[in-house]
């Protein structure tokens, strides 16, 4: 008798066929301690960011973001180290995605201050005018829920209880609605006016968008000083005074920096540029180096994405702002 | 006649529940292919992309693929075994719970109650339900199967066995969770390895929902509607046995260049290149059962269906190994490349095969002629048009923006930001919503014409 007259025959053979590959490529690789390892580096989320994250699951962002920096030049160059296995070991789910109709945020943590992320996640649309991203404004006049919160860290074993949840949410309201807060302004103008003095759906998912990548950032940091070009350092602008090099650099500025310094640098989250103050020095060596390699509370590093010689064509911009 | 009014019935419910999900999840879809270009329509949370993407896939892959599923499957099922279904009023009860189920699905999804798992994103009490109206399903094909008269089962129904059982392992494996509450839960993996088991799962829901059972119609209902026999039975053997196997081994082929580790990256791609094998068996036994038969394309409303839709089969299962290449995923992965080869897919392959299916059984099941060749022929062509518009404009949108990704300057460094990127493709997802208001239309033509066909007797004039 042929195996195609028995139906249970058949289908117990059927789930024996399909059991050598879910074996090999998915059951197997669970208790290899090498496919999700571990690193004192990588800490947990902590209550704020863990609801953060929540949000972001049920917004559906993993549908448009990914979070996962594949190890390719151009992909390193525009959104950072890339990623590895460490940083995930706190991830279920994990968000990795599948299209990236907006950018990679494996390495968005620390890349822009808390105002930007505020305006932005807002309206999009107002800070960059071809976005295609959905406004969120709404999260900013929604309390962030905290009552199942000590339960999801025990069930994700985080290593804190109730008693820590109910700390780290007071220390992080008590820093977000503090007078104080660098970013203080762009969130009184998002955020809902009974609830500014609260912790907001939006504030949790900033904390959350603040974190990502941002441990091996600071990892890598302690081992290694803010990159400062040693052949920048020296130099001086072959373009300083070339019109053409202006209209370029304009480009670029209106491309790049214009979200955070402003239409033609007249100030936002950024400081404006029009003045001939310059808090890391003025000489072109210096704002080569500011740009290139990004400073302290807000400012990315360029080098990656622009490159030197694109860094200097702004610069020449940079001095033509304020005097016409 | 084998099978009786009651199964009759139940095939008939599936069937049109199935062109209901499949009319709401077209209009999810245009409302979402609308929003990539004009971001003014995320009026309401729950119209947002990122909750009404869920939407489109699930209400389709679950609500529209899998009610046409149940609609053949009880169909062939009656007919291949020479027996009435051992459980009818079972099979209605999985009608309701089903269209039950896939109704409230649907609505957890827009209030935001998702894992966020791709193809997967039900939350745990719906996973419940899901296995429940498996069980339902499969205890009626098993015992079928062991109380039929025929003594052979033929190659539709070893599809449909697979299909059984591959469906509660990757389901049930891969929706293991924790709850935390009724609408939340965390998976029961973490990081790599809930990627890993996720797109093991992912992929092989593709495998068997939208590959095994649509097979299964193509070898029931090619040699049906045209009255010449599958031409070789020995390649559907080696065909099947080779997919079958091969399909569980291709999971992290989604995952290249991801912290997933490279060996099983590499197992992936590799079993991938060997699947072309298996499933061009099946493309080239329908292109020789019809050696000789070619004019029926022509005289024959249903064969063009069938023929074309093995032919998007044939094409996806060259595209999808090919993408996976190391060197090609790096500039396709992630672009509107990928996007265009899910829907050659689902909009050429699963939906051509079903709607002839359907064309063919509500034909044989109310007894008359189909309401309008013309009109079949009408949706044929919408649909075909609609589609290759959709899929087309995305490849060529998915290279241009991974081209952008990559361009790099004389001095090494980027030559396009992120936006840049954004607002180049801009004029391809317009180009798309057209294609896809064409493929609609057609969907709307084939609702209309199924529905005459079946319409009771006494009403006929």
């Amino acid at each position: 008798m042929s195996i195609y007259e028995k139906p249970v025959l058949f289908a117990v053979a059927a789930a024996a066929v399909i059991s050598v590959g879910t074996l090999v490529t998915t059951f197997i690789p669970l208790f290899m301690p090498s496919t999700q390892p571990v690193s004192p580096a990588i800490r947990p989320y902590n209550a704020v960011e863990l609801e953060g994250r929540d949000i972001y699951i049920r917004e559906g962002c993993n549908n448009c973001h990914t979070q996962t920096v594949r190890p390719l030049r151009t992909e390193v160059a525009r959104y950072g180290e890339y990623s590895k296995p460490e940083e995930f070991a706190y991830d279920r789910p994990f968000l990795w995605g599948s299209r990236r109709t907006g950018p990679d945020l494996a390495r968005v943590g620390g890349k822009y201050p808390d105002s930007w992320h505020y305006q932005h996640t807002a309206d999009p649309q107002g800070m960059f005018e071809k976005s295609n991203m959905p406004p969120y404004a709404w999260l900013a006049g929604r309390r962030m829920d905290t009552s199942l919160t000590a339960r999801k860290a025990a069930v994700l074993g985080y290593g804190y209880g109730a008693d820590e949840v109910g700390r780290q949410v007071d220390a992080f309201r008590a820093t977000v609605t503090a007078p104080g807060y660098p970013s203080a302004q762009a969130r009184s103008r998002v955020t809902l006016e009974s609830l500014r003095t609260e912790i907001t759906e939006m504030d949790a998912l900033v904390a959350y968008l603040q974190k990502m990548g941002r441990d091996l950032k600071e990892f890598r940091n302690k081992g290694m000083a803010m990159v400062q070009t040693a052949e920048a350092a020296e130099a001086r602008n072959p373009y300083a005074g070339s019109e053409k090099a202006e209209e370029e650099g304009e480009a670029v500025f209106k491309a790049n920096c214009r979200s955070c310094h402003g239409e033609k640098g007249k100030g936002g989250f950024g400081p404006s540029l029009e003045g001939k103050k310059w808090k890391y020095g003025g000489t072109d060596a210096a704002l080569h180096a500011t740009i290139s390699g990004g400073r302290p509370g807000g400012m990315p590093a360029f080098e990656a994405q622009l490159g030197k010689d694109r860094i200097w064509k702004v610069i020449t911009y940079l001095r033509t702002l304020g005097k016409r | 006649m084998t099978g009786n009014g009651q199964s009759h019935a139940i095939v008939k419910g599936f069937t049109f529940s199935a062109v209901f999900w499949l009319i709401v999840g077209l209009l999810v879809g245009l409302w979402l292919a609308a929003e990539m270009f004009y971001p003014a329509l995320n009026i309401a949370p729950w119209l947002s992309f990122g909750r009404l993407r869920v939407v489109h896939t699930n209400g389709l892959v679950y609500g529209f693929a899998l009610a046409g599923i149940f609609a053949c499957s009880y169909y062939m099922l009656e007919k291949l075994t020479r027996t009435p279904l051992v459980f009818p009023r079972l099979a209605k009860a999985h009608l309701y719970l089903f269209n039950a189920a896939i109704l409230l699905a649907a609505l957890s999804l827009f209030a935001g109650l998702n894992t966020s798992r791709e193809y997967s994103e039900l939350e745990w009490p719906f996973d419940v339900v899901v296995v429940v109206v498996w069980v339902m399903f499969s205890i009626n094909v098993l015992a079928t199967l062991v109380k039929r008269r025929e003594k052979e089962m033929y190659v539709s129904l070893w599809f449909l066995i697979a299909m059984v059982v591959t469906v509660a392992v990757v389901y049930i494996l891969n929706n293991l969770a924790v709850p935390v509450s009724l609408f939340k839960s965390y998976s029961a993996y973490a990081g790599v390895n809930d990627a890993n088991v996720q797109w093991w799962f992912g992929h092989n829901a593709v495998g068997s929902v939208l590959t095994f059972p649509i097979l299964a119609m193509f070898y029931y209902f090619l040699p049906k509607s045209t009255g010449v026999p599958i031409y070789s039975h020995r390649l559907s053997i080696i065909a099947f046995w080779s997919v079958v196997f091969g399909y569980l081994w291709t999971g992290a082929h989604h995952l290249m260049f991801t912290p997933v580790p490279e060996w099983i990256q590499t197992v992936a791609l590799a079993f991938s290149i060997f699947l072309i094998a298996p499933s061009w068996g099946s493309v080239i036994n329908g292109y020789y059962t019809m050696n000789g038969n070619w004019e029926q394309v022509k005289n024959n409303y249903l064969t063009k269906f069938f023929l074309l839709g093995i032919t998007f089969y044939g094409l996806q299962t060259i595209q999808g190994p090919t993408q996976a290449l190391r060197s090609l995923t790096g500039l396709f992965h992630y672009t509107e490349w990928v996007v265009g080869h899910v829907h050659m897919g689902t909009m050429g392959w699963v939906t051509m095969i079903i709607s002839a299916s359907m064309y063919y059984m509500v034909v044989k099941l109310s007894g008359r002629e189909i309401h309008s060749e013309k009109l079949a022929g009408v949706h044929f062509w919408l649909i075909l048009v609609g589609q290759l518009m959709f899929t087309v404009t995305l490849w060529i949108a998915g290279i241009a923006q991974g081209a952008m990704w990559k361009a790099t300057n004389a001095d090494g460094s980027l030559a396009y930001t992120f936006l840049d990127s954004v607002a180049a493709m801009y004029p391809y997802w317009q180009i798309r919503f057209a294609g896809g208001v064409l493929y609609f239309l057609g969907i709307l033509v084939f609702a209309y014409n199924l529905a005459m066909t079946a319409r009771p007797k006494t009403a006929a004039v």
